[in-house]
């Protein structure tokens, strides 16, 4: 049994860009997170792209996106065998105006799950932002993935099965994903307590 | 059907921290998800993260009153030192936890382009900050105290005084952004954001007390803020599909 409570939650508020992407912000710098690349990389090279709309269909331009994903061989970097080249971890304000975000990233490979079937591709993703009182974590899937998507261990466990598209990225032209957030409403994305 | 060891974040407990929904703090109103987040056991994909070297610290990262200030110059406001510790559920240490924070100056204004509160700007404060925790899990920074400053959310509401920390420990399933407020501020308990938080008890925890023995003798103040993150613990994962 834990011991400690964990420190309470408290939203990052409208100015989160001042301190995870000060360059950004216009207090000079270069931001962490900000390329997932630093050298040449393994596998499908892909940009994700899209909005978080709240619950009157707005987009949130004051958002922070953050993505954690494994290389294009399943395998997490920081681990053995992981593409140097790769971060796995990008973080990216939303668009002042159109509220759009971007992830310059390579395309996930099969992750191994606890019980050692394997993971469809995916990439975890954790917004904060002005009114988010506690972090949101969703998850981005390929739509591309049928296969994997189909015997995914967490995906297919997804009581709904209406609700297993909004978390599915869209191809969007060559190497595009388009994946938009809804925070509410009929078309609400999944939001994950893990 | 077997049962797999394995290392998993135990749940988090969601009536400790603020639900989505808090009607007081408007902005939550058209934020909130409407449905319950669906649980799962965390896997590889929660329970690894990116890994922050120094490399990624400039040398004047923890001195807000430095950091942005011209040569000779420094931030305007009382000098603070902001320290603890950050460990988790289980009171061990994390160590190497990259930590960011953001702050109004003394004015309490923010530099920010969407900031419209008529306080003036430091020319020689920025209002952010990193730092990574050493081995025992501790940091420092110094900073000036914030200032409170009113907000638009009610017909008069005030935030009290208070700096934002972000935490990275060693996995994504640790991720955490809260604020740290200050001992004996009474607007603490007036304010819809901290209120958003169910308990007392849980409040307690971001308001760091003055802490003299850190205090430097004619130079700055200090305030302890220790923070705690999920913890990891050997469970027996049930090799089952279970409906979310």
């Amino acid at each position: 049994m834990a011991q400690l409570k964990e420190s309470p939650s408290q939203t990052a508020g409208p100015y989160v860009h001042i301190g995870c992407t000060p360059g950004h912000a216009g207090l000079g710098g270069s931001d962490l997170g900000a390329s997932m690349k630093t050298g040449p990389v393994q596998g499908q090279e892909i940009a994700v792209c899209g909005t978080i709309t709240d619950g009157a269909d707005d987009p949130l331009t004051d958002a922070l996106v953050e993505i954690w994903q494994a290389d294009a061989n399943g395998v997490y970097p920081g681990t053995t065998g992981a593409d140097p080249n790769f971060t796995g971890w990008g973080r990216k304000p939303t668009d002042e105006v159109t509220g759009e975000f971007r992830f310059d990233t390579v395309k996930p490979g099969l992750v191994p799950y606890p019980d050692g079937r394997l993971q469809a591709p995916h990439v975890t993703v954790w917004i904060v932002a002005r009114g988010i009182n506690l972090g949101l974590h969703t998850r981005l899937y390929f739509a591309d993935e049928q296969e994997a998507n189909g015997t995914d261990p967490i995906l297919s466990s997804i009581a709904d099965e209406s609700r297993r598209a909004t978390l599915l990225a869209l191809p969007d032209g060559p190497d595009r994903y388009r994946f938009d957030i809804r925070l509410q409403g009929a078309d609400e994305t999944v939001f994950f307590d893990m | 059907m077997t049962d797999t060891p394995h290392e998993s974040y135990p749940r988090r407990d969601r009536d400790w921290h603020p639900p989505a929904l808090s009607l007081p703090y408007k902005s939550s109103r058209l934020r909130s998800p409407n449905s319950r987040p669906l649980h799962f056991l965390t896997t590889l994909s929660e329970e690894t993260g990116p890994v922050f070297g120094h490399d990624v610290l400039n040398p004047l990262d923890h001195d807000l009153i430095q950091n942005f200030a011209k040569p000779g110059e420094a931030a305007i406001g009382p000098r603070i030192i902001v320290h603890g510790k950050v460990q988790d559920e289980f009171a061990r240490p994390v160590a190497g936890a990259l930590i960011e924070i953001w702050q109004a100056n003394a004015a309490g204004r923010y530099r920010h382009k969407r900031e419209g509160y008529i306080a003036p700007l430091d020319p020689n404060f920025g209002g952010c900050g990193r730092v990574i925790t050493d081995d025992r899990g501790a940091y420092e920074f110094q900073t000036v105290q914030p200032g409170p400053y009113p907000w638009p959310n009610g017909p008069n509401d005030w935030r009290p005084a208070h700096i934002h920390f972000s935490l990275f420990g060693s996995s994504f399933a640790q991720r955490l952004i809260t604020q740290m407020y200050f001992e004996g501020d009474p607007l603490i308990w007036r304010c819809p954001i901290v209120g958003a938080i169910p308990s007392g008890e849980a409040v307690e925890r971001l308001i760091a007390p003055l802490d003299m023995e850190r205090t430097i003798p004619m130079d700055a103040r200090a305030y302890r803020f220790d923070i705690t993150l999920r913890g990891r613990e050997q469970t027996l994962f049930e090799n089952r599909s279970e409906g979310l």
